[in-house]
């Protein structure tokens, strides 16, 4: 059942890329001159994007293959030789952290392939062009990782490489929003063609390994014998492998030693621990304790907290994408195309919740894990536990969710009806989507994982977002003809029909979200109990 | 006081406790021994409310664990063998947490807290996060969790592993002390010694079931053994140890 799930998502994920990729090739090949320079610079740009992640993400794995795996003891302490052990963990590096960009390309180069008869020999051309591409980011990531261990001790480190690699991606992600790409892609903005094509055939740098990527790749789909990108790649891999080597001799046993000799982690008690133990001195001492807890424990990992960041610069892009929909420029928008807005913005505010609460509801009782057997050995209500963590993720959800949903209404100067309607859907959706990700986070539980940040992309994490994608979906379908008919009458001025079956929409929403948020409780509540650890 | 009747759990075709009787009484400290795999952290890990029975029951100070969860785990103390604790708690939080589920807070618990640290040679690292704290402290901490509510059953498997000499003197010194002031123990080891001298009763596991139980001299009449000792007992109630040929083990 899980094998066909993912069959089916990953296949369709992967037809989707290709089907767009393959459109958007053949546009480019069909426009005259410039055609393949678009298809070139495009697969530079999406290259460059993947190297990024690429290094983000070899970050954080060359900390754990390199210095926190468990089987160091067992091959430091082998007769193995410094420079098998170096490879070996690069090889596995390069595996963790590529094989998800890896399979982004395939369906992408496929697409070129097929777009400009790449013939049979294209994937391996491929192949042997993006090894290189790969092997360089994993052997920049190991290295920063070497001189970073060296300086903190392990522990340390990874706080710090998460909270590196989360903040990196976060202001990238609002770098390139903020440039508005969507004007570029306007070529009437350049003075002349000439100028624009020169923008297009100049690289983004020449020192840049996905641009050299991009060129192999494009010179055998273009036939152009021009073995130089290909040479720039393998050469500097090769130089960057050595100079990784070179290091790994001189500074990994030093590192490595360093996290054992463990860090002193004083933890003084801060104002807000006094001010939250203030402010929940009304609850029964069990539930109070379980939520400071849950509190400390949070805000003491960089793993869980740096989140914050990366939601931080989601809601930011967020309200920056609505307040620049060009609605109020020039000549008024007719009433129910902003009214569609608003609706349409619910649907996407209540995708942001979902992905909110994957992150920070899905795991929370994973990360009980191996602590469950006090749990479970003291006389602790595990209903009184369960709604503590439901209460502790979905309120400030509902707060945030709240504010969203306000703000982008007055941006988008929705009318009092709508905004009324949008508030009403709202805190019906987040009272469920927290249950949802609460109860499924129990069903599907990764006792296992010491990183919270890998929980919500588990198997569990998948089902949870298809259910909270289908539980908006249902919610946007029902309320859809009630508004819609009711805009209309707006619109042509006539007498507002009884609200009868918008009263009606807007009860089965309510009955809908209160089932989803009895059922997944009552499940999870029903599979805690049943849990043995 | 611990009762078991007729306890048994079953994994799939596997039966792991295959009807175990037995009741401890007040003021007695209870030895479980027994090969790996014999049954005994099943056995306790059901008595403490981790694992539901197959059948049978369970009843701690006169309660039915199953009937009355929270009233039998609340007089109920459990010391696990691995010591997983919270990393991002310090010490004294995380004992405050542990009080907290138990329903206790205030200026007495914080004494209480203050005094177990103390007992164990943690007070220094009470501000500390657990995660640099090393196995043998943790170990030591979870021992003061479990004692933090004042139990009147504590359930301790493989208490001694990862303790200093004087942590290990320290505990059993305690749980004795514990006994003669009307508690209840029992306690899962694998040192003959240390079970030969603490134990008031010992059952020997094997296979899910108890192959012999009660003193020392009820034990050595069931087997005929005469002034054996404990290891003895053991090895010729488990079957003892095949007849390997060591040198061959070595031999290059």
């Amino acid at each position: 059942m899980r094998a066909l799930l993912l069959v089916l998502l990953g296949g369709g994920f992967w037809t989707a890329v290709f089907g767009v990729s393959y459109r958007v090739l053949k546009y480019f090949k069909g426009v005259e001159e410039i055609g393949p320079l678009l298809a070139g610079k495009l697969l530079a740009i999406a290259l460059l994007s993947f190297a990024a992640i690429l290094l983000l993400s070899n970050l954080v794995t060359a900390l754990s293959t390199f210095f926190l795996a468990k089987d160091l003891d067992m091959l430091v302490a082998a007769p193995v030789d410094w420079i098998w052990l170096y490879l070996s963990k690069l090889g596995e590096t390069l595996a963790h952290s590529s094989w998800m960009v890896g399979l982004m390309v395939v369906p992408i180069l496929t697409a070129y392939g097929a777009v400009f008869d790449g013939g049979w020999l294209f994937p391996l051309v491929a192949l042997f062009t993006l090894l290189p591409f790969f092997l360089m980011p994993t052997v920049i990531g190991s290295v920063l990782t070497l001189v970073l261990v060296n300086v903190f001790p392990a522990r340390r480190a990874r706080d710090l490489l998460s909270l590196v690699a989360i903040a990196t991606a976060g202001g990238l992600a609002l770098f390139l929003r903020l440039l508005r790409p969507e004007r570029l892609a306007r070529p009437d903005g350049y003075q002349n063609l000439m100028e624009f094509i020169a923008v297009l055939r100049a690289p983004s740098h020449p020192l840049l390994p996905s641009d050299w990527a991009s060129s192999a790749l494009m010179n055998w789909l273009l036939r152009i014998g021009d073995p130089l990108p290909l040479v720039l790649l393998w050469t500097t891999a090769g130089a960057l492998v050595v100079i990784g080597a070179s290091l790994h001799r001189r500074m990994y046993m030093p590192g490595f030693t360093k996290p054992q000799e463990g860090a002193n982690a004083v933890a003084g008690r801060a104002t807000w621990q006094r001010a939250a133990s203030r402010l929940l001195g009304w609850l029964p001492v069990t539930r109070r304790e379980f939520i400071l807890k849950d509190l400390r424990v949070f805000f003491r990992d960089a793993t869980q907290w740096s989140q914050l960041i990366l939601l931080a610069v989601l809601l930011i892009v967020y309200v920056f994408n609505i307040s620049t929909l060009p609605l109020f420029t020039g000549e008024r928008v007719p009433y129910y195309l902003v009214t569609l807005v608003v609706f349409l913005n619910q649907g996407l505010g209540g995708f942001v919740l979902s992905a909110i609460a994957a992150r920070f509801i899905f795991p929370s009782v994973s990360l009980e894990g191996r602590q469950l057997w006090l749990l479970r050995s003291s006389p602790l209500d595990l209903r009184a536990m369960l709604w503590s963590k439901y209460w502790v993720g979905t309120l400030p959800l509902l707060v945030l969710a709240l504010g969203i949903g306000v703000v982008t209404n007055r941006i988008l100067q929705a009318p009092p009806f709508m905004m009324l309607l949008s508030i009403i859907t709202t805190v019906c959706y987040t009272m469920a989507v927290g249950a949802l990700a609460l109860g499924l986070g129990v069903l599907y539980p990764q006792f296992e994982t010491e990183n919270a940040a890998q929980i919500p992309t588990s198997f569990g994490g998948l089902v949870y977002m298809m259910a909270a994608v289908s539980l908006l979906a249902v919610i946007i379908v029902v309320q859809a003809v009630p508004v819609s008919v009711q805009l209309r009458n707006w619109q042509l001025g006539e007498p507002a029909a009884p609200p009868t079956t918008l009263l009606l929409s807007v009860a089965a929403v309510f009955a809908i979200c209160a089932a989803a948020t009895v059922i997944p409780l009552q499940l999870g509540l029903k599979r805690l109990a049943a849990l043995e650890v | 006081m611990i009762e078991l009747s007729n306890l048994t759990k079953r994994y799939g075709r596997f039966t792991a406790v295959d009807g175990i009787n037995l009741t401890i009484p007040r003021g007695e400290l209870y030895g479980l021994l027994g090969p790996n795999g014999a049954g005994k952290t099943t056995t306790m890990r059901m008595i403490a409310g981790i694992l539901q029975p197959t059948s049978g029951s369970v009843r701690i100070a006169g309660v039915d664990i199953q009937a009355d969860p929270l009233v039998a785990k609340s007089r109920l103390g459990f010391i696990p063998d691995r010591p997983f604790v919270y990393d991002k708690l310090t010490g004294a939080e995380f004992l405050r947490f542990v009080a907290g589920l138990y329903g206790q807070d205030g200026a007495p618990i914080e004494r209480r807290i203050d005094e177990l640290l103390e007992l164990f040679e943690l007070a220094a690292w009470k501000d500390e996060l657990t995660e640099s704290y090393s196995h043998g402290m943790r170990q030591k901490l979870i021992i003061c969790s479990a004692l933090v509510h004042r139990p009147e059953v504590i359930v301790v498997d493989e208490p001694m592993v990862g303790l200093d000499p004087k942590s290990a003197r320290l505990l059993k010194d305690l749980l004795r002390e514990f006994v003669s002031r009307g508690g209840t123990v029992l306690m899962s080891t694998h040192t003959m010694e240390i079970a030969e001298a603490m134990c008031d009763r010992i059952a020997i596991v094997q296979g899910g079931h108890i192959a012999a139980s009660g003193t020392m001299e009820d034990l050595r009449k069931q087997t005929a053994s005469g002034d054996a000792t404990l290891e003895e007992l053991f090895l010729k109630l488990t079957g003892g140890f095949s007849e390997y040929e060591l040198s061959d083990l070595f031999k290059r």
